[in-house]
């Protein structure tokens, strides 16, 4: 009986088992073998270097690790400034406010365009000869004309607008799973709160923030896998890597598989960079776990 | 039981008809892949009337944009689903891994067949980026393996309506590079922008950068750096990446160009909005769609040294290939005699605005097509080279003018720096 159940517990496993080995573990593990390499991407012919483009990878690559850093900075900007816009957003809309089902509409709309477009309509919002120029015309229209200038080709400021147009084009999906995770907690808790005497604040901080730090963790983890893997943003803003100031390494491997055509190389770019990611996503969820 | 019956005589006669050894005579279709959206609806035209003519029908597939086109091609290259012809995308070290792996076919004996007929069509420098010389450094057999459907020629040009505003004739550009720095302080003072170009995409940086150093130091000298002789530590060197600060300081570039692409430039010259852009020939067909009363002439970058002639990049524009696993090869061969042969050449130099590969064909093309056409003379190309630099020093080097353009650093600082990723790369091509 016992080895019938388990034998049935198998087989509606064996699905899920199979998509997930043939569409993930195998190109993982082939990738991974690829990055063992040396391949240009259209010889029949591969030369074996095992861990020689890893190694490159980790000591020498200075390149690599800039646009590690940039997409890290990316990141961090997504994670504080976007998550908690779209926090106090959804926060706002779960409440008794007027129109708030257009408001759900309006803050959903950015997510849903393409990101070469949102690019293009942000890079002519934001340039002058080839846009309209509006936020330097808004900066010297309230008096700083001298905080006005060339936002994305300047190198210091070329990364900081992009994580902000990209925390634009984000931040709606934060919204609406935040939204949803606002929905779920019971109005009884807060109703009782209040017969308790408890503030709008202490509500907030005793039974909201408790009850959402699952929801924020997911936000987080998908808010970490989607912001360091962006790049199609940062070609339509700025063309590509800008003297290293835009570099993600998104664009790094595309470079090493395009540009250079070191296939093998971009592999072993793919590998590092995945389990950069695998255990970004491990240590936050580490800390969802010992926060609870 | 009648049902049967039927069911049955059906079936003997069906096979029947198949023992009969009757041959179904059917012409082969010749399939061809590629990514020039603008020459799509032109080649279709073509296939049609090729077909009327032989009764081979040809199937052009377009796979937009270039990008997706070139991954296709590596792929279908891997699992040997090549189409009969193709075009390859990407620089000569790629083209010659694609001979390597057996995928194309040499056609230097139909090229050469009847007193080199059909070689002889093609502007010799169109010819000479599909072909591999006698001791080429990629180890390839020599020969021709491509076959040129038209050229280009990357040159600067200049808005007439714009240099009359600024009290220039519009008929004669800057022919050196003093008097081109001298035109961008009046662009300056003018509160006009100057030169619009590609450079966020980088490789037309590289482009530029090129020209310069063959009009400073020389083709010898250039072609001794990439093979190692030379240092990018040189004066000469030095003297190259310093065109591209003396350029942002005469305020010649217009804002934002190094994160531009090269849609955004053309759009901006085509608007009137900048007096210079560095842009191919393709350009005739791009800013007739977006402003065809566009005044404008094209013109040789100014020689920075009168030592050397200035070069600049052109040969075919796009070629196709034939893929020698293909079972329609001979057929293949055919089409694209063909549609290299004058009329048909002629009839896409109108259609799209392209120059001609064929070089019989020229007549009847627009004067600022035939201005780019006679830059030929000048014309060069890394596919002709025979030595290819690595491809992480030309990163080094196109990023590094970017740094010198937006004033982080200094032409010396990135002289040596691409010199230093030079020799590590020199260092692990020894060790290999």
């Amino acid at each position: 009986m016992k080895i019938k159940d388990t034998l049935e517990n198998y087989t509606f496993i064996l699905p899920a088992v199979t998509i997930f080995s043939v569409f993930y573990i195998i190109p993982f593990i082939w990738v991974f073998q690829l990055g063992l390499f040396d391949w240009d991407g259209i010889s029949f012919t591969k030369v074996f270097v095992g861990l020689q483009n890893f190694k490159e990878v980790f000591l020498q690559d200075r390149n690599w690790w800039q646009s590690m850093w940039n997409a890290s900075y990316i990141t961090l900007i997504a994670i504080t400034l976007q998550n908690i816009l779209a926090f106090m957003l959804a926060w706002a809309c779960d409440r008794e406010i007027k129109m708030k089902n257009f408001y759900r509409v309006i803050f959903f709309i950015p997510p849903v365009l393409s990101e070469v477009v949102v690019g293009m309509v942000w890079r002519f919002i934001i340039n002058d000869i080839d846009g309209a120029n509006i936020i330097n015309r808004t900066l010297t229209g309230m008096g700083f004309a001298n905080l006005a200038h060339n936002w994305l080709s300047d190198p210091n400021t070329a990364l900081t607008t992009v994580a902000i147009v990209h925390c634009w084009k984000g931040f709606g999906w934060g919204f609406l799973i935040f939204l949803a995770g606002l929905q779920t907690i019971p109005r009884e808790l807060y109703e009782a709160a209040r017969v308790d005497g408890a503030s709008a604040w202490q509500s907030f901080k005793k039974i909201t923030l408790p009850l959402m730090i699952p929801v924020m963790v997911l936000v987080a983890i998908l808010t970490v896998l989607g912001t360091m893997q962006v790049f199609v943003l940062i070609v339509s803003l700025v063309g590509g890597e800008f003297a290293g100031h835009t570099s993600v390494p998104v664009l790094r491997i595309l470079a090493s598989m395009r540009g250079s055509s070191r296939f093998g190389y971009a592999c072993a770019q793919g590998i590092t960079f995945g389990m950069v990611l695998v255990a970004i996503s491990f240590i936050q969820y580490r800390f969802s776990k010992k926060g609870q | 039981m009648w049902f049967k019956n039927v069911l049955l005589g059906v079936f003997v006669l069906f096979s029947l008809i198949g023992c009969s050894g009757q041959k179904l005579e059917t012409k082969p279709t010749i399939n061809i892949w590629h990514w020039m959206t603008d020459r799509d609806p032109a080649f279709q035209e073509l296939a049609k009337k090729y077909e009327a003519l032989t009764g081979v029908r040809v199937n052009f597939e377009l796979y937009a944009p270039s990008d997706a086109y070139s991954q296709k091609i590596r792929a279908a290259a891997q699992g040997t689903n090549l189409p009969d012809v193709f075009g390859i995308l990407g620089e000569k070290r790629d083209f010659a891994s694609f001979i390597r792996a057996g995928h194309i076919l040499d056609i230097t004996p139909y090229m050469e067949a009847n007193n080199n007929n059909w070689k002889n069509n093609f502007f010799p420098k169109a010819l000479a980026v599909n072909e591999f010389a006698s001791g080429n450094s990629y180890g390839i057999n020599p020969g021709i393996f491509g076959v040129p459907i038209d050229i280009m020629t990357i040159q600067m040009v200049y808005n007439k309506k714009l240099f009359s505003q600024l009290g220039l004739n519009p008929n004669r550009p800057p022919k050196t590079f003093q008097e081109f720095l001298d035109i961008g302080v009046k662009i300056k003072a003018a509160g006009m922008q100057g030169l619009v170009s590609g450079w966020g995409e980088v490789w037309m940086i590289d482009c530029l950068a090129n020209n310069y150093a063959f009009n400073i130091m020389g083709k010898d000298k250039v072609l001794a750096t990439i093979k190692g002789e030379v240092p990018y530590t040189d004066p000469d060197w030095i003297k190259v990446f310093s065109i591209f600060k003396q350029m942002q300081e005469s305020g010649i570039l217009a804002k934002g160009l190094v994160t531009m692409i090269n849609k955004s430039a053309e759009q901006i010259f085509a608007n009137e909005k900048a007096v210079f852009a560095f842009n191919g020939s393709w350009c005739v067909n791009v800013y007739k769609g977006m402003n065809p009363g566009l005044e404008y002439g094209a013109m040789l970058p100014p020689e920075a040294s009168n030592q050397y002639p200035i070069a600049i990049w052109g040969g075919a524009g796009s070629s196709f290939m034939v893929n020698a696993r293909s079972k329609s090869k001979e057929e293949s061969v055919k089409f694209l005699t063909w549609l290299t042969a004058q009329d048909q050449q002629a009839y896409l130099a109108q259609a799209t605005n392209n120059l001609p590969a064929n070089k019989d064909s020229l007549t009847k093309i627009p004067e600022i097509l035939a201005q780019f056409a006679r830059g030929m003379d000048y014309a060069t190309h890394p596919n002709v080279w025979g030595v290819s630099e690595f491809s992480l020093v030309i990163e080094a080097f196109d990023r590094g003018i970017q740094s010198i353009i937006i004033g982080e650093k200094s032409p010396e600082q990135v002289a040596d720096e691409v010199q230093k990723i030079k020799d590590r790369e020199m260092a692990k091509k020894r060790a290999r």
